[in-house]
C-alpha cells in the first residue's frame, strides 16, 4: 500500500465516523420532542423479543453447559467443584451473556433492522414517508433503538438463567453436586457489582448496535446488491464494537470500583 | 406559487441540473419534459427537499426553502403531494393502510371518517374495494393509482406525477389525465407533471418546460412548444416520445 491510499482509505474512514456520529446527534435530537410512536416501539419491542428469545435460550443453555463442564473439570483437581455454580454465574451474567446474545442479536436482529431499512431506502419508501411530512429517525430509528435498548437487557437476563441453569444441569448429573449446593455457590457468589456490569452492558450494545443497523440501512445504495453488502457492514461492524465497548465498559467499571 | 432558482445538482462528479430555473403559478399544470436521466426526477425531489440542491434557491408560497432544516419542510410537505415514478407504496401496510398514512399522522379524523377518506381516494382512482390487499399482490399500474390515492389523501395545494401514466392501458392513462384535470378545477391543485408521453402531455398540460442537458430548453404553451424550430422539440413530437437516439 502506497502512502496515498492510505491516506485515502484513513479520509473516508474518518468522515465515516464523522456522519455516524452526525447520525447520532440527529437521532438524539429528536428524544426531547414528540411524537415517539410508542405503539410502533411496542410493536417493535414485541419482534424483536419474539424474534430472538429462542435462539437465545439455546446461546445461554449451551454457554452454561460448556462453561460449567470445563470449570468442573477443571476444578475438580482442585477439589473445589463446589465453586463451580458461582463460577458459572458470574462469568456468564459479567460477560458471556452479554458479549454472546449482542452478537446474536447483532446477526438477528441488527441485521434484519438493516434489511428492512436498506430495502425501504432503495425503492423510495423512506423519500416517501419524507414526502408524507413523517421523520423516518423518528418513526424507524427511534422506535427501533428503543425498542432495542429495553430488550436486549431483558434477552440477556433470560439466557444468563438458561445459561445458569444448564451448569446447574452438568453440576448434578456430571459432577455430583445437589441443586440446593448449586443454587447457594451461586446466590453467594453474585454481588450487586455483577448483576450492574451485566446490566449496563446490554443496554449500550442495544442502542449500539440498533444505531449501526439503522445507519447502514438508511444509507444503503446500490439496489439489492447494496441491501446485502449493508447487511454485512451491519454485522461486522456490530461484532467489532461489541468486543471494543465490552472492553471499554469492562475498564470504566473497574475504574469505579466494580 | 413554487419558484425554482438557477438550482444546479450534482451527483459524483455528474452534473445533471446547471442552473434551472422554473415557476409553478397557482392552479396551472406545467408538464416537464426530457429525456430518459436529464434530472426531471430529481427536480422534483429537490423542490420536496428529498434531495439538496448544490446551489440555487427554492422559494414555495413566499417562503424561501432554501436553508429550512427538516423539521421547517414538514409543514411545507404537508400541502405537496408526490407521485413517485416506482409507485414507493409501504410495502408492509395494506392498500388502505397506505392511503390512510397521512390521515392518520396528521390529521384529528376518527377511524370511520378515515376509512371513508380512503375509500373516496381510493374511488377516485377507480380502486375499490383494494383495501385489504398488499402492495404485493398489485400491478405495476395498480400500484401507481394507489400512490396516486395516498398523495392526495391531505388534499394537497401542490401535486407532483412523476410519469403519472408511463406502464398504463390507454383508458387508464385517460382516466388519470382526467383525475389530474379535476384536482386542478375542482381543488385549485397546482401541479407538476413529469412525463415521456407527449399526447398524454398535450392533454394536461396549460405550460411546458423542457430540460436538455440539465437546463431548461424551452418554456412556454403547447402552441409554442409545438411551433418551435428546434430539432430536439419537433422530433421529440412527431416521436411521439423522447427518442434517446437524437441529441
Ligand atoms: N440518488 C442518486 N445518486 C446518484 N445519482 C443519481 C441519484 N438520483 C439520480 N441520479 C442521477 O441523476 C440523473 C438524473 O436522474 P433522474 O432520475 O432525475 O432522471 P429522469 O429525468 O427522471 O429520468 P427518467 O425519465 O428515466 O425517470 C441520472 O443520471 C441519475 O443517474
Ligand atoms: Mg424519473
Amino acid at each position: 500500500m502506497t502512502y496515498k491510499t492510505i491516506a485515502s482509505a484513513s479520509g473516508r474512514l474518518f468522515r465515516e465516523i464523522y456522519r455516524f456520529a452526525a447520525f447520532h446527534w440527529e437521532v438524539l435530537r429528536r428524544t426531547v420532542r414528540p411524537p415517539y410512536y410508542g405503539a410502533t416501539v411496542w410493536e417493535q419491542m414485541d419482534r424483536i423479543g419474539v424474534d430472538s428469545l429462542l435462539i437465545v435460550m439455546l446461546v445461554g443453555f449451551f454457554t452454561g453447559f460448556v462453561l460449567a463442564f470445563q470449570t468442573g473439570y477443571a476444578m475438580m483437581r482442585f477439589g473445589a467443584k463446589i465453586y463451580v455454580g458461582g463460577i458459572v454465574a458470574v462469568s456468564l451474567v459479567r460477560e458471556l451473556g452479554p458479549v454472546l446474545i449482542a452478537m446474536v442479536f447483532a446477526g438477528r436482529v441488527g441485521a434484519g433492522i438493516t434489511a428492512e431499512l436498506g430495502a425501504m431506502q432503495v425503492s423510495e419508501q423512506i423519500d416517501a414517508m419524507r414526502a408524507l411530512a413523517t421523520d423516518p429517525l423518528r418513526k424507524l430509528v427511534l422506535t427501533r433503538v428503543l425498542a432495542s435498548v429495553a430488550m436486549l437487557p431483558a434477552l440477556v437476563i433470560v439466557g444468563d438463567l438458561v445459561g445458569i441453569a444448564g451448569g446447574l444441569l452438568v453440576g448434578v448429573m456430571n459432577l455430583g453436586l445437589t441443586v440446593s449446593f448449586y443454587k447457594s455457590s451461586v446466590v453467594n457468589a453474585l454481588v450487586f457489582n455483577d448483576l450492574f456490569s451485566g446490566f449496563i452492558k446490554p443496554v449500550v450494545f442495544g442502542a449500539m448496535i440498533s444505531m449501526v443497523a439503522c445507519y447502514y440501512g438508511l444509507t444503503t445504495s446500490g439496489g439489492t446488491k447494496g441491501v446485502g453488502e449493508a447487511v454485512t457492514r451491519t454485522v461486522v461492524v456490530s461484532s467489532v464494537l461489541i468486543f471494543l465497548l465490552d472492553a471499554v465498559i469492562t475498564k470504566l467499571l473497574f475504574l469505579i470500583g466494580m | 406559487m413554487i419558484q425554482l432558482i438557477d438550482i444546479s445538482k450534482e451527483f459524483d462528479g455528474k452534473q445533471v441540473l446547471k442552473g434551472v430555473s422554473l415557476e409553478l403559478h397557482d392552479g396551472e399544470t406545467l408538464v416537464i419534459l426530457g429525456r430518459s436521466g436529464c434530472g426531471k426526477s430529481v427536480t422534483l425531489k429537490i423542490i420536496l427537499r428529498l434531495l439538496t440542491q448544490d446551489s440555487g434557491r427554492i422559494v414555495i408560497d413566499g417562503e424561501d426553502t432554501t436553508d429550512y432544516p427538516e423539521e421547517l419542510m414538514m409543514p411545507l410537505r404537508k400541502r405537496m403531494g408526490m407521485l413517485f415514478q416506482g409507485a414507493a407504496l409501504f410495502d408492509s401496510l395494506t392498500v388502505s393502510e397506505n392511503v390512510a398514512y397521512a390521515l392518520r399522522e396528521h390529521t384529528r379524523l376518527s377511524e370511520q371518517q378515515v376509512e371513508a377518506k380512503v375509500a373516496e381516494c381510493l374511488a377516485f382512482v377507480e380502486m375499490s374495494g383494494t383495501q385489504r390487499l398488499m402492495p404485493s399482490e398489485l400491478s405495476g399500474g395498480m400500484k401507481k393509482r394507489v400512490a396516486l390515492a395516498r398523495a392526495m389523501a391531505l388534499d394537497p395545494k401542490y401535486m407532483f406525477y412523476d410519469e403519472p401514466t408511463t406502464g398504463l392501458d390507454p383508458l387508464t392513462s385517460r382516466k388519470i389525465n382526467e383525475l389530474i384535470k379535476k384536482l386542478q378545477a375542482e381543488h385549485k391543485v397546482s401541479s407538476i407533471v413529469v412525463t415521456h408521453e407527449i399526447a398524454n402531455a398535450f392533454q394536461v398540460a396549460d405550460r411546458f418546460a423542457v430540460i436538455k442537458d440539465g437546463e431548461i430548453l424551452l418554456s412556454g404553451t403547447a402552441d409554442e412548444i409545438k411551433g418551435s424550430k428546434m430539432k430536439f422539440i419537433q422530433d421529440f413530437i412527431k416521436g411521439g416520445v423522447i427518442s434517446n437516439a437524437n441529441q
